[in-house]
């Protein structure tokens, strides 16, 4: 009788819980389809409005976000898979090559880890700056290739792997660039696909560094480009920008909802550099 | 891995790690010397003229009132947005360990918010908050006849900024603590239930100093994310106001930097967080390497 009761106040308050997280969305989404008039109306209506259609057309034509989805898609794809592929690279050379200063190596990349971007925001600017790369997607894409979080996980990953393996490649006259590619990397789906998650959800939320660097709004990323939809002239139509919201999320929710049960792991390491 | 297992081919491995190293030396090492520089200068003329003024910019902005109340926001802010998203996050993780049907899909109903972009958590709350057309003070004129000033009145920003950034980072905490609390091992429960501990005693005397390990990493990680993580939240809600009672060390780094063009004193900034960042991530380092331990 008492465990009964538990058990119902522990769903009534996990459903209550599961309520208020959702609710800020559930407002968005409903008031991304009214129309100023029922935004205003009062008392506030919690219904599917009349400009469900015409509020997304205009978020996405006339506010360019479909543009900025479109330049984000193309940072994140080259970003995660650059990333992917360099820390790869670093990780097999730090466990199966036989070279001097391996554990400097190790820790020279890991120390990266107390860089983040935001802290030398103003040096990186001036450095990108002389580049000549402040505009271009040069600046969005490879100040990130490099990976202390992708080396690492990689790293913990090989090391688990058996030397038996290594010398039966090498008997089968398997050079390194061959033991990488043919062997190391198919037994590493679990990593790539927690670095996926990782990495695509942070180039995504971006939102400092192409706020200082990217001054063509043609070239902007999908964050910036909500910003741009609430520091318009005219009186907010919140209507248009509750539907921006929900375009801009939409994307960063999909990935996480189809690859969440690798994410934890990565989640350990904390950071996405 | 054995010794005689390894390759032996230095052109291929550097031909490998090569570019790692080049991009973290010229777009992470560089750029992080040069703000220690640069920190030790005064900028003018938007940048035309540069003198060397040494530690200066270090005593302006530790002696200034101005600053002094940015620290005291930057405090404020990280350390109650990391308290209350903490015990939100462990009460919800403690719920949701309950031996209840459902249990996946209310992990994911808890958690999904984490992945949403903070930008996207900026704009939704400066709609409910906004004072004229705002979802929350059209409730509780409707309930309660009343209307705040949600984001004119100081503390209240400084609130609708907090609640912002907690909501967003609640379900990072409670997937941690989910796996931490499906490692206690029940019988260690069980026995303090045999023993005649009630509930709330368990969990305050056995549950929660097993968790104390990854609270201490928890701290950390959501630190270092309200000194960063807070400059989205900040830039869309409020921009710092009302008079500057919510510019954090981060939103001021910026408006040093690219509003206000001094940029010494946003390098000195950066270098004062930097060393936060430095020392929140050694520890963070060595709670990780003993989690590891733990796992096994």
């Amino acid at each position: 009788m008492r465990s009964n009761i538990l058990k119902i106040s522990v769903y009534i308050l996990l459903t209550i819980s599961v309520f208020i997280i959702a609710m800020p969305v559930i407002t968005a989404f409903i008031f991304s389809t009214q129309t100023p008039a029922e935004i205003f109306s009062y008392p506030p209506k919690f219904t599917i409005g009349k400009a469900l259609i015409e509020n997304y057309k205009t978020a996405w034509n006339m506010y360019h976000l479909g543009r900025y989805i479109l330049n984000t898609f193309f940072i994140a794809v080259a970003v995660t898979v650059g990333k992917i592929a360099i820390s790869f690279l670093a990780a097999t050379v730090l466990v199966c090559f036989d070279i001097p200063l391996k554990r400097f190596l190790f820790i020279f990349i890991l120390l990266t880890l107390m860089m983040p971007t935001e802290i030398m925001i103003v040096a990186l600017f001036d450095l990108v700056t002389k580049f000549g790369w402040s505009n271009s997607y040069f600046a969005l894409i490879v100040p990130f290739l490099a990976s202390a979080t992708g080396t690492f996980l990689f790293r913990q990953h090989f090391l688990q792997i058996s030397p038996a393996i290594v010398d039966a490649a090498k008997i089968e006259g398997a050079g390194p660039i061959q033991f990488a590619m043919k062997i190391l990397f198919p037994m590493s789906t679990n990593v790539i696909a927690a670095l996926t998650v990782i990495e695509f959800v942070y180039v995504w939320n971006q939102y400092l560094w192409p706020l200082v660097i990217i001054r063509e709004n043609s070239k902007q990323m999908i964050q910036i480009g909500l910003r741009m939809m609430i520091t318009g002239q005219d009186a907010t139509n919140w209507g248009i920008v509750m539907a921006g919201a929900v375009i801009s999320l939409l994307p960063a929710l999909a990935v996480f909802l189809f690859l969440q049960r690798y994410l934890t792991k990565g989640l350990f390491l904390g950071s996405e550099k | 891995m054995e010794r005689h297992s390894l390759y032996k081919s230095k052109l291929t491995a550097l031909m490998f790690i090569l570019p790692t190293l080049v991009i973290l030396i010229i777009f992470l090492y560089y750029p992080t010397f040069q703000t220690f520089k640069m920190s030790l200068y005064r900028v003018a003329f938007l940048g035309l003229s540069k003198q060397f003024v040494g530690l200066e910019n270090y005593r302006y902005i530790f002696s200034s009132p101005e600053y002094r109340k940015i620290f005291l926001n930057t405090a404020i802010f990280v350390v109650l947005s990391v308290v209350i998203s903490l015990v939100i996050g462990l009460f919800l993780a403690v719920l949701a360990n309950q031996k209840i049907k459902g249990k996946t899909v209310f992990r994911l109903l808890l958690i999904w918010p984490y992945a949403l972009p903070p930008a996207v958590a900026g704009v939704i709350f400066l709609f409910l908050f906004n004072e004229q057309s705002g979802m929350v003070n059209y409730i509780l004129k409707h309930v309660a006849n009343i209307a705040l000033p949600w984001l004119s009145k100081s503390y209240l920003a400084m609130g609708v900024v907090i609640t912002a950034f907690v909501w967003k980072m609640v379900g990072y905490n409670v997937v941690f603590y989910l796996a931490a609390l499906q490692n206690i091992p029940k019988d260690i429960i069980e026995a303090a239930k045999v023993e005649g501990a009630s509930i709330f005693q368990t969990f305050f005397k056995v549950t929660l100093p097993m968790l104390s390990p990854i609270t201490l990493f928890l701290v950390v990680t959501n630190t270092i994310a309200a000194f960063f993580e807070s400059f989205t939240f900040i830039d869309l809600i409020t921009k710092g106001g009302p008079a500057d009672s919510t510019t954090v060390i981060i939103y001021s780094i910026y408006r040093d930097g690219f509003e206000y063009f001094k940029t010494g004193l946003a390098a000195a900034e950066s270098v004062i967080l930097f060393i936060c960042v430095v020392i929140l991530t050694l520890i963070q380092l060595r709670v990780s390497r003993r989690m590891v331990h733990y796992e096994k």
